[in-house]
């Protein structure tokens, strides 16, 4: 949240864990005359976050390993406009989400996964009003259908038997659009040893990011929101915090450096985990 | 003869000043914008079915669920009696129901568990407030009249409850004895152990029952017109409230088709707005908020279970969406007053921002629905803290520095960092 400069160094270089496969953009897939069963939606913390971009690639491994079609926008996506209507800036949101409408139907685009809960939030939400109707869902979402379908396990990969994970809600996935059994559907599988939060699924903290948050200094107080989180999580004395939102992502991964606890505890995101559940 | 005319003048007076202040409020209400929230009729009576007569988001506490649910069950049931005390009241009758025989015993014996626990329950709150000091009930904005408020509720519904099983003690006495127009009807399972506090004297039991019913009339008419003022309103707005409330997802925020139009108008020159009155963008003060969101104020009963769960609150910053809607209340009833005094279009240069809510307090807000998902009678108070911030940004352009830089990244780079549009792909490179 305060240190921009730190959590969102641009990684123009090339990747250290680069994908075997190509990623199609949307633009690729219309010259070659075919249709994707699925747009991913990256958004922007995951197309320019270091720490996010290795979410994407792993929903794009993901996406690959189980065969599914699918295409990114690339470079024509834009941000949906979430954190410019939370901040209260009708105007800006609208122009965002029209011209985002306009490329989306000219794909003609009837389904979206989406890498973020407020990406998500807003497209399923806010978009049909603005003439953007689509079935949208949030990563973990098609993770679990893609379990429950048979075309996705927990094998070939690293084990999370035994370990302790505990998932935190993202505000935008849980409260706002009641999914609490996707993520915890995908960390099942794993025959991890999950543990929950006290405050935890409609009761979730949030980890302080939501309402353009993420972009502003917090209000004067006696802590920060994501430190009242991360002491929370601590006490499950997890090996691992499951996220499902890179803003979240960014919130607990300050929050445990802050706690000192890097060793001990890893954040990842539901996608991360899958991927290497299965090796990809 | 003439305590029967006292009766029927006085509830017609109670009555009366009731509706007088009631049709006051929802002019009040009325202040507001338009919104449509006559959809879903079916989804409308369930939810209030659910929320408010069912009391399902209560259940989350289950202690405070409990004792509250004695009282809810109190209120209702024992209402029952009150239409006997009406007719009794103005027909000069005694247990004008006792024909009812057995039922009528069972009755009269539920109310009595009934009004027992409900001076039990009204005790223990009165104690979690006042001695045990439960966190929720404090806060800035729980300072005198709203804390004492609470307090006069209670003590007022301990004396009601008092009052009823003392009349029934006296009654059940005044039947033994045989005493002429206490016939011998109604069970009186807790009362029966009060007899023993009373005199055996006829005339001073009579004095005694008699005294105690009219404390307990005088006592509901008196209370029925506390309500407006009150923040015990919550026991019927919470029905309209639930019913009225937002059933769309609790992330879905209300696109403005003011900016539509222009946003159209824009992208498309050749658009032609069919609404032309774009009015104000977003709410500075409670008549640019719509008539649910100022109904939320009225039906607000501030247990503050919004704020024990707000991130911010919790973390020490000034928000607290209770404050929010006492805010709103407090200056819905402002603008009333000026309307009553000085007609409509009186102008008392205040504001809901700034007056009563700090920029810094809207700004702290971390949209999380939180509050919403607690609040038991389904109150929203992050729509009027986006209202606010949609005035703030929309019409003023103030906002906090890094807001606006996010803004402009927004608008130029499509995204909120200053990152090229060009290199939002490279997270792909090395295909």
């Amino acid at each position: 949240m305060q240190s921009d400069e730190k959590s969102y160094t641009q990684n123009t270089k090339r990747n250290t864990r680069a994908m075997e496969f190509k990623v199609p953009t949307m633009a690729e897939m219309m010259a070659a005359g075919e249709e994707p069963e699925i747009l991913f939606w990256v958004g922007c913390a995951g197309s320019y976050d270091e720490r996010a971009q290795k979410i994407t690639r792993d929903i794009c491994k993901i996406l690959h390993h189980v065969g599914l079609k699918y295409a990114v926008l690339g470079t024509e996506e834009s941000c949906t406009g979430d954190p410019a209507k939370r901040a209260g800036n009708e105007f800006l949101f609208q122009m965002q989400a029209m011209t985002n409408i306009e490329v989306l139907n000219a794909y003609n685009i009837k389904k979206i996964v989406t890498g973020c809960p407020h990406c998500f939030n807003t497209i399923k939400n806010e978009y049909p009003g603005l003439g953007g109707t689509y079935e949208v869902i949030h990563h973990t979402q098609l993770i679990q259908d893609l379990i429950n379908e048979g075309k996705l396990k927990a094998e070939g990969g690293e084990s999370f038997k035994g370990k302790k994970i505990t998932y935190h809600d993202p505000c935008y996935l849980g409260r706002a659009n009641g999914v609490y059994e996707a993520p915890r559907k995908a960390l099942e599988v794993l025959d991890a040893d999950l543990v929950e939060m006290k405050r935890c699924k409609a009761n979730g903290l949030c980890c302080g990011a939501g309402g353009a948050q993420m972009f502003k200094e917090p209000e004067k107080g006696k802590k920060d929101i994501n430190i009242e989180r991360i002491e929370e999580a601590l006490l499950t004395e997890p090996q691992f915090i499951a996220a499902g939102c890179p803003f979240c992502m960014t919130m607990l991964n300050d929050g445990v450096k802050l706690k000192d606890k890097e060793q001990e505890v890893k954040v990842l995101d539901i996608a991360e985990i899958t991927a290497r559940a299965n090796g990809l | 003869m003439v305590s029967q005319i006292i009766f029927v003048l006085l509830a017609i007076a109670g009555t009366a000043l009731f509706a007088y202040n009631a049709r006051k409020v929802i002019r009040n209400i009325k202040l507001g914008r338009a919104v449509n929230r006559n959809d879903k009729p079916q989804e409308r009576l369930l939810t209030m079915a659910k929320v408010a007569f069912g009391q399902t988001k209560m259940a989350v506490r289950p202690v405070p669920f409990l004792l509250h649910l004695v009282v809810y069950l109190g209120f209702v049931i024992i209402n029952l009696e009150v239409l006997e005390i009406m007719i009794d009241g103005a027909f000069g009758t005694h247990r004008v129901f006792a024909g009812l025989g057995g039922f009528y015993n069972f009755l009269i014996g539920s109310f009595e568990f009934l009004a027992a626990g409900v001076w039990l329950a009204c005790a223990i709150f009165l104690i979690r407030r006042n001695i045990v000091k439960i966190k929720r009930f404090s806060g800035v904005e729980m300072k005198s009249w709203p804390k004492s408020d609470a307090n006069y509720i209670l003590i007022t519904e301990i004396l009601l409850m008092t009052a009823f099983l003392t009349m029934n003690a006296a009654d059940v006495k005044l039947q033994t004895l045989g005493a002429a127009h206490y016939i011998e009807a109604g069970a009186f399972p807790v009362s029966t152990w009060l007899q023993g506090l009373l005199p055996n004297n006829t005339d001073s039991l009579i004095f005694i029952e008699r005294f105690c019913w009219w404390f307990h009339i005088i006592g509901i008419f008196g209370f029925l017109n506390y309500l407006p003022y009150s923040k015990h309103f919550h026991i019927m707005l919470a029905f309209p409230n639930t019913y009225f409330s937002n059933l769309k997802p609790k992330g879905q925020f209300t696109n403005m088709d003011s900016v539509t139009n222009e946003v159209k108008a824009m992208l498309d020159p050749s658009f032609v707005p069919a609404d032309t009155a774009p009015g104000k963008f977003g709410a500075k003060d409670v008549q640019d908020l719509t008539w649910v969101n100022l109904m939320n104020a009225y039906t607000c009963t501030e247990c503050g279970r919004c704020t024990s769960v707000c991130p911010a609150n919790i973390t020490g910053k000034l928000l607290s969406p209770r404050k929010i809607m006492m805010d709103t209340r407090d200056r819905v009833e402002e603008v009333g007053k000026n309307i009553d005094k000085h007609g409509a279009d009186h102008q008392d240069g205040k504001s809901l921002l700034d007056d009563y809510i700090t920029r810094e307090e809207i700004w702290a807000c971390t949209s999380c629905n939180a509050c919403t998902e607690a609040c038991p009678v389904n109150i929203d108070p992050l729509e009027i803290i986006v209202e606010l911030r949609r005035y703030a940004v929309m019409e003023e352009s103030v906002a906090p520095a890094s807001i606006n830089a996010m803004l402009g990244n927004v608008e130029n780079n499509g995204a909120p960092w200053k990152y090229s549009p060009a290199d939002r792909f490279n997270w792909a490179e090395g295909n």
